[in-house]
């Protein structure tokens, strides 16, 4: 067995689709022991999401549900009713951190609020995700990724970045990029509360809101408005010089804070005399030129594809990125060195090709040991195991629609 | 006052930009004390910088970003170039818990500061290395900033209209990578409290943002799709979009999943004729028809107040939010109510509204505690104090420019 961070560490997920799911896989992937709750008869609503494998949609076939569900336990209960619940309860005693996603108002409803479960296990770590927290006029309201997005300013922020801007309505983040978002940052403030949990004992609660996990991303830009907000935009790439550029066969990006990338530049350009231009000479100044700057630079750029710049730009310490596709990304070189992709054995999809994680650890590595499960896999070995339920108990309430 | 998270915890922070210093940050709202160590020939850049103009600030002192990106940290100023400041970062390290840097790979070891190095000086040491792709691999010296992070990570490709250009993201990429900074290095610190191991982590910029697109990722690799940017629409909602709303710049996000949304969302329109059609009866039909219907629907939010709308539409059940601002914001009374942004007495730039931390915790509240601290503001505590150096032996190294 691998050493793993969070080895020992008990996890109970009640949440769907990905902002809570991505929190638990987080934890799971560096070794914790997660037990994802699954209301029946359906599960997890990210099973009936795309993509699935070769377009076959089927419960067990999510490339979604797929990778944010491995390395973990899956069990079905339902809490609508009172044995349900009961169930859960004595799944919250066993656990140090809870993650859920349900309105406030419906945790509070079954009895199953912080207030409810600390009593029975005061260790636990209760993380809530909600679109808009646990307080607040808008706690109840009903919010999907793009209504985040957009309540966190994020979506008019994406708007402005663009060079050249041709409408002014706001634009979501793509996926669910702000639903991942959130997931980490509620990660983040589960394990900052199993630490201080090692000194007091104590476990608590943590209200994370998706609008203020977003907002928290983009806090130079949203922070200048609650001041004097005529200090410059962080986030235009109108004035960016370099910026967006296009090649024959896609994009590239140039950043050039520094003035040795600057000349960076220049040296990758070849030195073409429109350079030398005294308007361009001062780097305080330059940015002001940048519609023509890049007018220029784009001229030089569209001869190369995105790939050969992308190399040839880097190489002479200019910070070029190429716009990459997933397709590159799984023709990367540099990805493949890094293990960034693992192949993994499902019992219906077979091996599917999935990315590992951003951080290597030296000691305690990313892993996987356990696919995602299938609808309800482990309720006889939670029930039965964990919890000591008998096989008659069982079937008793699958008939009852308990699991 | 309360516990915090990470009392007790030390971190000798190296990192500069954007992508480091808000991981690090993240700690030090929770507690930690994390030591920003720059010098006076090499400020952190965010002082001075910004991505999108290049040179903003004539001071290290009074740059809105800097303050931003480093709430609660204390600083010392230790010119790396020279052997004795090197010695003096080590002996910093000795008392510290972690270590974060973000410079280009193998910069730290030429410095002499190379986890190898730091591990004799503490044996738990954990040493957090953030670079744009990685610390191994082929392209390991590659540079990069937050919108090449977003390019190389996938993510620009997916943002935008399908006939527009791609969006490459910008200080959010940072702020992402960040994230998963805090992550790995919260993790790492308990299991060094479970084991009493330290480590090195390895953590690179353009796959903190891969990890977010999974799916996209998964339908290339179980279907050889490659998947492209679609603005604001949704693989099968529709209704899906921001509406224009009455007031100039004010939009309103509206979002349908079910037949019972939409007839909800009818019957707040007032039940118009159009909405009866045949086109928009069912989930993919209006999927399938949504550029039309998003102009019918716009030209009945277009008469409306976006507060209005999304108290009428909660009201019965329907997904819709107003699309704010970062005006916008600090006037909304949700987020006010729940006090997401906070105040500190800047000593240059007079008083700074920051946003607040992202977690609000039931019993150790992470709080921001002070402002972005000046450069080199605190020598004297941090040798003195924590070190305890006498003010005479600082002061040689001041002489000497080792502290600087």
């Amino acid at each position: 067995m691998t050493k793993t961070a969070f080895a020992g560490v008990k996890v109970l997920e009640l949440a769907e689709l990905v902002s809570g799911p991505y929190c638990t896989k987080l934890l799971a992937d560096l070794g914790a022991d997660v037990i994802k709750i699954e209301r029946p008869p359906h599960g997890d609503i990210a099973r009936r999401k795309e993509p699935f494998l070769n377009d076959f949609p089927h419960p067990e076939r999510s490339g979604l549900f797929f990778y944010l569900n491995t390395n973990k336990r899956g069990i079905t209960l339902n809490l609508e009713s009172a044995t349900g619940r009961e169930v859960f309860k004595k799944l919250v005693q066993d656990t140090d951190i809870l993650v859920e996603d349900n309105p406030p108002s419906v945790m509070a409803g079954l009895g199953l609020d912080y207030e409810s479960l600390s009593p029975l296990n005061p260790g636990l770590i209760m993380t809530s995700i909600t679109p808009f927290g646990q307080s607040g006029p808008y706690r109840d309201y009903k919010a999907y990724h793009l209504n985040s997005y957009g309540a966190s300013g994020l979506a008019q922020i994406l708007i402005n970045i663009l060079p050249d801007e041709v409408d002014k309505r706001p634009l979501k983040g793509p996926g669910y990029l702000g639903e991942y978002d959130a997931g980490l940052s509620a990660a983040v403030a589960a394990v900052g509360a199993l630490y201080s949990r090692l000194a007091t004992g104590a476990g608590q609660h943590i209200d994370i809101s998706k609008q203020e996990s977003l907002i928290a991303l983009e806090r130079v830009e949203i922070g200048r408005h609650g001041n004097d907000s005529s200090i410059f935009s962080t986030v235009m790439l109108r004035g960016m010089v370099g910026g967006l550029q296009r090649c024959k066969d896609g994009w590239v990006v140039f950043t050039l804070p520094m003035e040795h990338q600057w000349q960076a530049m220049v040296k990758l350009l070849g030195s073409p005399d429109w350079v030398t231009d005294e308007r361009f000479q001062d780097e305080t100044v330059r940015a002001q030129y940048a519609p023509e700057l890049n007018q220029r630079i784009g001229e030089w750029t569209i001869t190369f594809t995105k790939e050969e710049l992308f190399h040839k730009a880097q190489s002479m310490n200019c910070p070029v990125g190429m716009v990459t596709t997933v397709e590159d990304l799984l023709n990367s070189e540099q990805l493949k060195t890094r293990d960034f992709f693992v192949e993994v054995e499902h019992a219906e999809m077979g091996r599917v090709t999935m990315p590992a994680a951003p951080y290597r650890y030296s000691e305690t590595p990313w892993r996987v040991e356990r696919t995602a499960p299938l609808l309800g896999e482990h309720n006889s070995d939670i029930y039965c195991h964990r919890l000591s339920y008998s096989g008659d108990d069982l079937v008793k309430m699958r008939q009852a629609g308990v699991i | 006052m309360t516990r915090l998270p990470l009392e007790g915890i030390r971190v000798a922070d190296f990192t500069w930009a954007w992508a480091g210093p808000y991981g690090t940050m993240q700690l030090a709202l929770m507690g930690a004390e994390v030591i920003k160590i720059e010098s006076t020939k090499r400020p952190d850049h965010s002082r001075m910088r910004s991505l999108a103009s290049g040179p903003t600030a004539t001071g290290p002192n009074q740059a809105p970003i800097f303050n931003e990106l480093n709430l609660n940290k204390l600083s010392v100023t230790l010119d790396l170039t020279q052997p004795k400041a090197v010695e003096l970062a080590k002996r910093v390290i000795a008392v510290s818990d972690v270590v974060a840097d973000n410079f280009r790979p193998g910069t730290m070891d030429k410095l002499g500061l190379g986890y190898e190095v730091l591990r004799q000086v503490k044996p738990d040491i954990i040493m957090l290395s953030s670079s744009a792709v990685g610390a191994i691999g082929p392209e390991r010296l590659y540079v990069g900033y937050a919108p090449t992070f977003s390019a190389l990570g996938g993510i620009a490709h997916l943002t935008g209209y399908d006939d527009g250009p791609p969006i490459p993201l910008m200080g959010s990429s940072d702020l992402r990578s960040a994230t998963a900074t805090a992550f790995a290095i919260l993790s790492a610190l308990y299991h060094r409290a479970q084991t009493g191991e330290g480590q090195f982590i390895d953590l690179s910029s353009r796959e903190t943002i891969s990890v977010l697109i999974g799916d996209a990722i998964l339908d290339y690799t179980m279907n050889h799709r490659v998947a492209d940017r679609h603005g604001n629409r949704d693989q099968i909602m529709a209704p899906h979009n921001y509406y224009a709303c009455r007031d100039k710049d004010t939009w309103i996000a509206i979002a349908v999943a079910t037949d019972l949304e939409w007839q909800a969302l009818c019957h707040a329109m007032g039940d118009p004729p159009w909405a009866a059609d045949v086109k928009y009866a069912d989930v993919y039909s209006r999927w399938q028809h949504q550029d039309e219907m998003d102009r019918l629907i716009e030209e009945w939010t277009s008469r409306h107040s976006h507060y209005q709308l999304a108290e009428m539409l909660q009201k019965v059940g329907v997904a819709a939010t107003p699309a704010l601002s970062g005006t916008e914001m600090f006037r909304d009374p949700h987020l006010l109510e729940r006090e997401f942004a906070a105040e500190v007495e800047h000593p240059v730039m007079g008083k700074m509204v920051v946003i607040g931390p992202p977690w609000k915790f039931s019993g150790t509240p992470a709080r921001v505690m002070r402002y972005g601290p000046l450069l080199g503001e605190h020598n004297d505590y941090v040798f003195g104090e924590i070190l305890g150096m006498s003010r005479e032996e600082i002061q040689e190294f001041v002489d000497e420019k080792v502290i600087n």
